[in-house]
């Protein structure tokens, strides 16, 4: 065999088949693109408003795609590394009480009490993943029981020291209104975007510049799609694992925060429910349930699908008891379109 | 290079054991490998291989006896130290990512980044381009480093990984059956890489049980059988029939054969007898 070193010729004569379409199909979130274009026009033409369209339309479901966006980036990561998490919807209204126990029980000034709500959803979150690779239990049963400890933690705790089920007079800590400007302010006035949003996109963004640019990234995606394959070529699976679990933590923690900046009050009941929105947001985004596969633009784009069809659905007059039915048909074709596009992008391999 | 290190093996086990409980996989096991040849250790199911592979590669610690890198004793906690030492494994399936591209794949676990830390990017033009040169140097041209290494042949996969390990300079590659998946053509591309790694000054450690397969790239040949190691040759000690029979059991084959033979016998004599009466009664 001849150790050629020239250079390889720039076009190799066997790719001539693969096409510049079926290039683009290979990425995770073609599906999704094309779905929340669908959804776009569907209640672009069922407004009764006439305002879906417009920047008006645009800032109410970027307000609700961002809440469900922000955790939805760290979710699809996680996914992408092979686990799930249960516990990131009752995160967010763990570390909304926490952050409101700190402030009205504890006296303790809003922005220390934000950085020890943070640590404090760190923790929970490195506490996941360390269970998670210890006892090499399925993170679904792993996080599931975090998801229930936390909502009777949540409930109980609550109403132990309030007497009631919300905190509530989280305003009066010292600094609220700079750290409201910061997590829970608007911007552009006639049409009032959430700071939210701005959160959510820098986010995502961050995401996606670590799976395809960093190593970590790379570790990521190896954790998920092989394990032991990457344990063997030197990846530290475990530790990948369990900064996962508290990304996926500390985004909820995140929207906790927002959330009770913003209404000034959190209940005990807050964010339960929310976890499968999270997953559904990244599953739209063509995040594969099984691992290995996925985008955080994806998942981005799979929150947009979800807000706008929460505020689709109301903005076109319809009974918003409906909702759930629709963001179950969604979750069910994008997994077809998903699994479809990757059959054909993968030549049949898959 | 002095005489002293090329007369060393660089890997040596002396007189190793390894028990789990009551059960002793490994009993007093002693064999070398030589830099730039092929160590071939040849046994059946239930032999020892893996625990052969799995003590080499740092998995298990041996119960007894030495384990030598370049004639020093060393303790291996975990394939870690391994690796860090130039021994690298290549697991059958277990080698590549398929979902990943074949430069992600090839650079796992050790990307070049511009930078330091886990966030640093990786140096993705670098990357793809080394991927390609050592594939080629390999003698093996990928159509497309970006593409998924799932869309590859196995043979390809087992080529992409043993690249990978030795551009990350292993001195000792430990292939675990390489060929046992593969079909005639795909085991004749992975076996002309073991030949590429050899000459390329690599210790090659050949796990299998196909004894022809080894034969065309083994230098040294060591038999494993129920944990122990029945024989050990170099490569003019002995020829491919031998060699068949030796791993085939050798006198358990003949033991065999007559038994087949005798059973054969019977069964046929009690067939033509049945046959006989039949055709006596037809006519």
């Amino acid at each position: 065999m001849s150790t050629t070193t020239q250079s390889p010729p720039a076009v190799d004569e066997r790719l001539a088949r693969t096409s510049a379409l079926t290039r683009m199909m290979r990425r995770p979130e073609v599906g999704a693109l094309i779905g929340a274009a669908v959804v776009f026009v569907l209640f672009t033409v069922f407004d009764t408003t006439g305002k879906f369209a417009s920047l008006d339309g645009v800032a109410r479901w970027s307000d609700s795609a961002a809440t469900i966006g922000i955790v939805a980036v760290a979710v699809a990561l996680l996914m992408i590394g092979g686990e799930f998490d249960l516990s990131a919807g009752v995160m967010v209204g763990s570390s909304g009480l926490f952050l409101g126990l700190l402030v009205t029980k504890a006296g303790m000034p809003i922005w220390p009490a934000i950085v020890l709500t943070l640590v404090f959803a760190a923790a929970v979150g490195a506490l996941n993943g360390w269970l998670v690779t210890k006892t090499r239990l399925p993170s679904f049963i792993v996080t599931l029981a975090t998801f229930f400890s936390l909502q009777g933690i949540n409930l109980g705790l609550t109403k132990a020291l309030t007497g009631t089920v919300r905190v509530s007079g989280i305003d009066q800590g010292a600094g609220f209104d700079s750290a409201r400007a910061v997590f829970a302010t608007d911007f552009w006035d006639p049409y009032k975007f959430r700071v939210s949003v701005i959160w959510w996109i820098v986010m995502t963004i961050g995401a996606t510049w670590t799976l395809t640019r960093a190593r970590f990234g790379n570790w990521i995606f190896a954790a998920g799609g092989d394990a032991n394959a990457a344990r063997n070529a030197g990846v530290p699976v475990a530790r990948t694992k369990i900064i996962l679990f508290m990304g996926t933590a500390v985004s909820a923690a995140m929207v906790g925060i927002m959330t009770a900046l913003r209404l000034r009050s959190v209940q005990a009941g807050q964010g339960v429910g929310q976890e499968f929105t999270f997953i559904i947001a990244a599953v739209v985004g063509g995040t594969l349930l099984t691992g290995g596969f996925g985008s955080a633009i994806g998942a981005m784009i799979g929150a947009s699908i979800i807000g706008m069809a929460f505020i689709g659905i109301a903005f076109a007059g319809w009974n918003t008891d409906w909702s759930f039915l629709f963001l179950g048909l969604i979750l069910f074709m994008a997994v077809m379109v998903n699994m479809f596009i990757s059959r054909r992008a993968s030549g049949g391999r898959r | 290079m002095t005489d002293a290190l090329r007369t060393t093996p660089i890997l040596q086990l002396e007189g190793v054991s390894k028990s789990f409980g009551s059960v002793i996989a490994l009993r007093d096991i002693s064999l070398h490998v030589d830099v730039g040849s092929a160590t071939c250790v040849l046994g059946d199911n239930g032999a020892g291989k893996s625990t052969v592979i799995k003590t080499l590669s740092g998995v298990y610690p041996p119960t007894s006896g030495t384990y030598r890198f370049e004639g020093v004793p060393v303790h291996l906690a975990s394939p870690r130290d391994a690796l860090a030492m130039g021994i690298a494994t290549v697991y059958q399936d277990l080698a590549t990512v398929p979902m990943m591209s074949v430069w992600r794949n090839f650079f796992l676990g050790q990307e070049p980044t511009r930078g330091v830390g886990p966030l640093a990017p990786i140096d993705r033009k670098h990357a793809r381009d080394v991927a390609r040169d050592e594939l080629i140097r390999m003698g093996i041209d990928i159509r497309d480093v970006d593409q998924p290494v799932g869309t590859l042949s196995g043979g390809e996969r087992q080529a992409v990984a043993i690249a990978r390990a030795v551009h990350f300079g292993a001195k000792v590659l430990i292939l675990d059956e390489p060929t046992s998946n593969l079909g005639v053509k795909q085991s004749g591309v992975v076996l002309k890489y073991v030949v590429q790694a050899k000459e390329r000054g690599v210790a090659v450690i050949f796990i299998t049980h196909n004894p022809h397969h080894s034969y065309l790239v083994g230098d040294h040949f060591f038999l494993l059988n129920r944990g122990r190691l029945v024989e050990s040759w170099d490569r003019d000690e002995v020829d491919l029939d031998e060699l068949v029979r030796a791993m085939a059991g050798g006198a358990e084959l003949e033991a065999l054969a007559h038994e087949l033979e005798s059973l054969g016998g019977s069964t046929e004599r009690a067939a033509r007898e049945e046959f006989g009466d039949r055709q006596e009664s037809g006519s």
